[in-house]
Formats: structure tokens, sequence, C-alpha cells
């Protein structure tokens, strides 16, 4: 047996050794070859898709550390004309059958499907160069490193960050916005200074501003709604010329309404006031261009798993100067300069902000992801999502006895549709869509405060993207009507 | 794929039986699901054998919750208290009929929780019924 396999093993070094050892090696040099300087494995999957990635770009802006205008450019545009036939080719799930139906995913709000391009990313992973990042000395936990490091220099281009070192990784929108609550606001929050936010927030910018309120004795200060879900411009501004207000937290895209909020202008007024201001992003990045160098926010927050990568990673993107000054969220390895028994000294942003071992296979994933948007192009998303929204919007709009919340023009908000039918109770036309294999989410989208002041209890909520089609919306209103019928609406 | 809507649990919806309040109820209870805000609350008058005289529930939510809190009033009129206490999970299940995901499950079982919680409450809890009501 020995002898076989050294023989076996003396013989390799001819040219048609074809063991899978020696193929993964050879697609390996290959790949090095291909990107000079970089040292993160390629796929040994053959596929038939071309590349998504824009290899030479990236591995200069790697070293380089910064992205370029051009860069964020080609992930906006896509580079195709957009097929969405082609896109739903690439999410494996769209097979499934549900309830004798193929599965109609409008949950997209919740958690996007993930390509196979993101899932197989994450098992070569796994499979090929798994290491812990930024310590091993050895030949994989450089490849980790190396691709650790890429995926963030891809969402930097991606927001059109300064530098990568503005990105850092979090596990998602949630803890984006805890992390910046506990480091940036326990420092410059103090008794009576306010933070704004709006009504229509998600929980998760609500109940950490609660908290570091209640820590620090500072008062939480709401811009209203009008009817049709837009922010009150006036009570904004109001809060504004308030005493001692320190952060203005608002979302970019409401989750429950699609409100696509002008964050732009209120990013302007708020440093007129000297007011730093963090953008929950959450819902906007996914679905369109975002660039934090025009919004000049001082954070923005999203999470991956919402644009076609994995659960469990997210971003914070905070600018440079701002993130030098904040004290670290969480000590442990990986955080600190030196460590005495005693004291210790900070690393430097992002590093300052990533303690202990990262999601490092999520990051991986995220930076598949972004690829893969980029190669559809942010641009070609939000121009699909709205299409759909607008078709949702003309046909639902005509079901008896609907009523759709949120701006009543489709074209003012992204691909979120809130609605309710007579007094069908949202989970039990959720349960009635889910028997016609159709995912919608049910209930108060964790936003209590917007549905209390929507003077509703739930709401049903369909949300799409990237590989929606048009006859999905079509079999949704088919099955709300269904609904309707059943509840003598 | 059989509908858990069936017109037995619409018409409950729709025409609740035994909805309102019981101003002199000796036993009350009132709770909510907070995954999808369904609130139910119980009421039961007792006479002095400890049978339940009345019965209310009130509440808001989905037509499980409510057709199935309605149904249980039906189910403990004229029980003695020590009977109600003996009602089941499967009890509750087979007056709704049909399939339920484990998410709709604690909508049809809400008005089962509360009516122990106030009977227990009642009654006297002791460690084994609060690990009942807490595997409701």
């Amino acid at each position: 047996m020995l002898r076989q396999r050294w023989a076996a093993a003396s013989n390799s070094t001819s040219p048609k050794a074809t063991s899978p050892a020696a193929a993964a090696t050879a697609s390996y040099r290959k790949a090095k070859n291909r990107l000079p300087g970089l040292a993160v494995p390629k796929s040994t999957t053959p596929t038939t898709k071309p590349p998504l990635t824009f290899p030479g770009q990236l591995a200069q802006s790697t070293v380089r550390g910064y992205a370029t205008q051009k860069q964020a450019t080609a992930y906006i545009h896509g580079k195709a004309p957009y097929d969405v036939e082609r896109v739903r080719h690439d999410f494996p799930i769209l097979k499934r059958i549900i309830n004798k139906k193929p599965l109609a995913y409008l949950d997209n709000a919740a958690t996007t499907q993930k390509p196979l391009e993101v899932i197989e990313e994450l098992a070569r992973f796994y499979n090929e160069y798994n290491a812990n990042v930024h310590r091993g000395v050895y030949k994989i936990s450089e490849e980790a490193t190396a691709a650790y490091e890429q995926a963030r220099a891809k969402i930097a281009r991606l927001i059109n960050a300064n530098s990568p070192n503005e990105i850092i990784f979090v596990r998602g929108t949630t803890e984006a916005i805890n992390l910046v609550a506990q480091s940036w606001g326990r420092t410059n929050v103090g008794l009576g200074d306010g933070i704004i936010l709006t009504e229509m927030e998600h929980h998760s910018n609500i109940v950490p501003w609660q908290l570091l309120a209640k820590q620090k004795g500072a008062h939480l200060k709401y811009v209203g709604l009008t009817d049709d879900g837009h922010l009150i411009h006036e009570d904004f501004r109001r809060h504004l010329e308030s005493e001692g207000v320190k952060l203005v937290a608002m979302t970019h895209v409401s989750n429950v309404l699609g409100t696509i909020n002008p964050v732009r202008e209120y990013i302007r007024e708020a440093h007129k006031q000297g007011c730093r201001i963090l953008v929950d992003a959450a819902q906007s990045v996914p679905h369109m261009p975002v660039d934090v160098q025009d919004l000049d926010c001082d954070f923005l927050a999203f999470s991956g798993h919402k644009m076609c990568g994995p659960t469990g990673i997210g971003v914070l993107y905070g600018k440079k100067a701002i993130l030098e000054e904040m004290p670290p969220y969480h000590g442990g390895g990986e955080m600190i300069r030196e460590v005495h028994l005693y004291e210790s000294t900070w690393r430097d942003p992002p590093y300052r902000f990533e303690a202990g071992t990262t999601n490092i296979a999520g990051a991986i994933g995220l930076g598949r992801a972004i690829d893969y948007l980029s190669e559809l192009g942010l641009r070609n998303i939000q121009a699909h999502d709205q299409e759909l929204t607008e078709y949702a919007h003309d046909t639902l709009g005509k079901i008896k006895g609907i009523k759709i919340y949120g701006p009543e023009n489709p074209r003012t908000k992204a691909g979120v549709i809130s609605f309710n039918l007579g007094d069908v109770h949202a989970h039990d036309m959720a349960t009635l869509l889910d028997e016609d294999g159709i995912a919608v989410r049910s209930g108060h989208h964790c936003a209590q405060p917007l549905m209390e002041r929507l003077g509703v209890s739930s709401t049903t909520r369909a949300s799409v993207y990237v590989f929606n089609r048009e006859d999905e919306i079509d079999r949704l209103v088919e099955s709300v009507a269904r609904a309707g019928r059943v509840f003598k609406v | 794929m059989s509908s858990i809507y069936s017109e037995i649990i619409l018409d409950y919806y729709r025409y609740p039986r035994n909805k309102g309040s019981l101003p002199n109820a000796q036993i009350q209870a009132r709770d909510t699901n907070p995954l999808c805000g369904d609130v139910i609350e119980m009421q039961l008058e007792l006479d002095e054998k400890n049978t339940v005289k009345d019965v209310k529930f009130n509440g808001q939510g989905c037509a499980i919750s409510q057709a199935s809190a309605s149904m249980l009033t039906e189910l403990v009129k004229g029980k003695t208290v020590d009977d109600v206490r003996k009602i089941s999970k499967d009890d509750v299940l087979s007056l709704i009929g049909g399939q339920l995901t484990a998410v709709r499950l604690k909508c049809a079982l809400l008005s089962l929780k509360v009516l122990k919680t106030g009977v227990y409450n009642y009654i006297g809890a002791t460690e084994s019924t609060k690990e009942e009501l807490s595997r409701l």
C-alpha cells in the first residue's frame, strides 16, 4: 500500500497526472497567474458563466487600500442588460416546490435568497483555505487574510468609502447601530442631550438609543410621519434647533412602507447644526447605489444577508476621523496594540472594533455577493425593483377592500409593499398565501411605533428583489383575492 | 392542501360566541403573543360548587386566535374548575381541526394558555403547572 502511494507520488511529474489534488494545485497556479500579487484561491469548480469580478481593479485597490470613483461607478452600472431569467437561474432555492406550487419568495426585506456562487464561495473557503486571519504566518492563513481584506475593499468601493479602513465588519445592522450607540454615544452624549429618531424606524434603530438615553439621561425626539408615510420635515428642523441635540439616527428606506427618505438633505441640515448622523441603510444599500461621500453621512449601517450575502455579517461605515476618536466596543484579541495586566492600548480602526475572531467566511461570502450584485448593476436592480413595485401597486390596488400603506406613488418608494385586506388579519393572509407557495411577511415588522402611527396591529408585506418576476406578483394578487373570498371581504 | 380556514373557524371569527366581559368574575387572566400581537383576555364566573357558571373572552388578533378562544369558552361552560384544568392542547386543536405550522400553533393555543393561567392562579400554581404553561 505504502509503496504504491509512493510510486504514484513520484509519477506526479507526468503531465497526465490528474489526481484531484494535482488538478487543484494546477488551478491555483493558473489563478495566481491571472491575478498577480493576489493570494486568494480562485474557484476550482468550472463554471460556464463569465467571471463576475473585476480582478485587475480588485488587486490594485487592495494594494493601494482605497477605492476610486471609477471603480464605484463600475458597481452601479451592470455589465449587460438586465435578464431576470438568467438571474433566476443563479438561485437554487427557486426550484423548491411549496404546497405543490413553485416557491414565490417575496420576503426579501427580511432576508434575500442566495445565488449559487455565494453558497459555493462559502464552501470554497472552508474546503480550501479556512484559517484565522491576520495572525498565521502560513500559506492558507495569508490567503484567508487576503480574501477577508479584499471583501472589505469591495464594500468600500460599493458605497464609495474613502478607504477600506472605514469599513468595520459586524454581525449585522443591529450590531452596527449598537456599536455606535455604545462607543460613540457613551463618549459624546451626556445628561440632557438629544437624539433625533423617526417614527418609521426599525426596532434596531430605536432600542439601542433607548438604552443609551437611559444610561446617560438623554432624550429621544421623534420626527413624525404624514399619512402617506413621508417624514414631516418641519418636525426634524424643530428638533435640530432644540438645545443639546447630538445625533440623528434615521433609516434611508422604511422596511415597512418602502419610503425613500431624503437623507442627503437631512444630513446637510444636521451638519449645519453640528450634529452627527447615522443612516440605517439595511433596506437601501441592497437595492440602489449608495455613495457615502456624496451623502456625507457620519455612519452608515447595513446587513449582508439582505443583499445576497450570508447571515451574521454586516457593515458599519464610519468616517475615519470619527472612528479614530472612538473607544472600543468589545474588548478581546485582535483589537489591541499592547496588553498589560492592568491596561491596554488599542489598534487603529477598523481593527479596534473587531475583537475576537470575526465571521471570516461571512465577510468573504459578502464580498462575493457584492461581485454578483455589481455585475447586475445597482441601477439595474433599482429599476427592476421599481417596475415590480409599480406593477404590484397597480394590480393589488384593484382588489376590493385593499389598503396599501406608505407613499401612494410607487416611484417614490423601494421594493416594499405593505397592505391589509378588509378585516383579514395579516397572519391569516400570510397563512393563506403560504398555501399557494407564496412567502410574505406578516406582523409588525419590528416597527411597533410605526404600526401605532398607522393605527393597525400588523400588515402583510411583500418585498421584491433581483430574481422576482411579474408572474409572481400575479400569483400574489390572485392569492390575496382568494383570501378575500375565503373571508368574504 | 386543505385550508385551516374552515367555514366553522370563519364563523366563530365573524360571529364570536361569548365575547365580552364579566364584572363579577372570580377567575381572570390576559396574555399576548408578542410575535404577532394577538391579545386574549378570559373571565370565568363560578358558582358555589366551583362550576363555570359563565365565561367571556375579549381580545383581538388573527382568526385562529379569536375563533379558538370563542370555541374554548363554549367548551368550559358548565365544567368544574378541576375539569377545566384538565383540558389539553389536543382538545383545543381538535376543535379547530386542520394542520397548523409551529408559529400558528401559538395563535391557536394562546386562549388555552390564558385560561390555564387564570385557573392556576385561582387554585394555586405549583412548579409543574408553571412548566406546563411555559410549554404552551
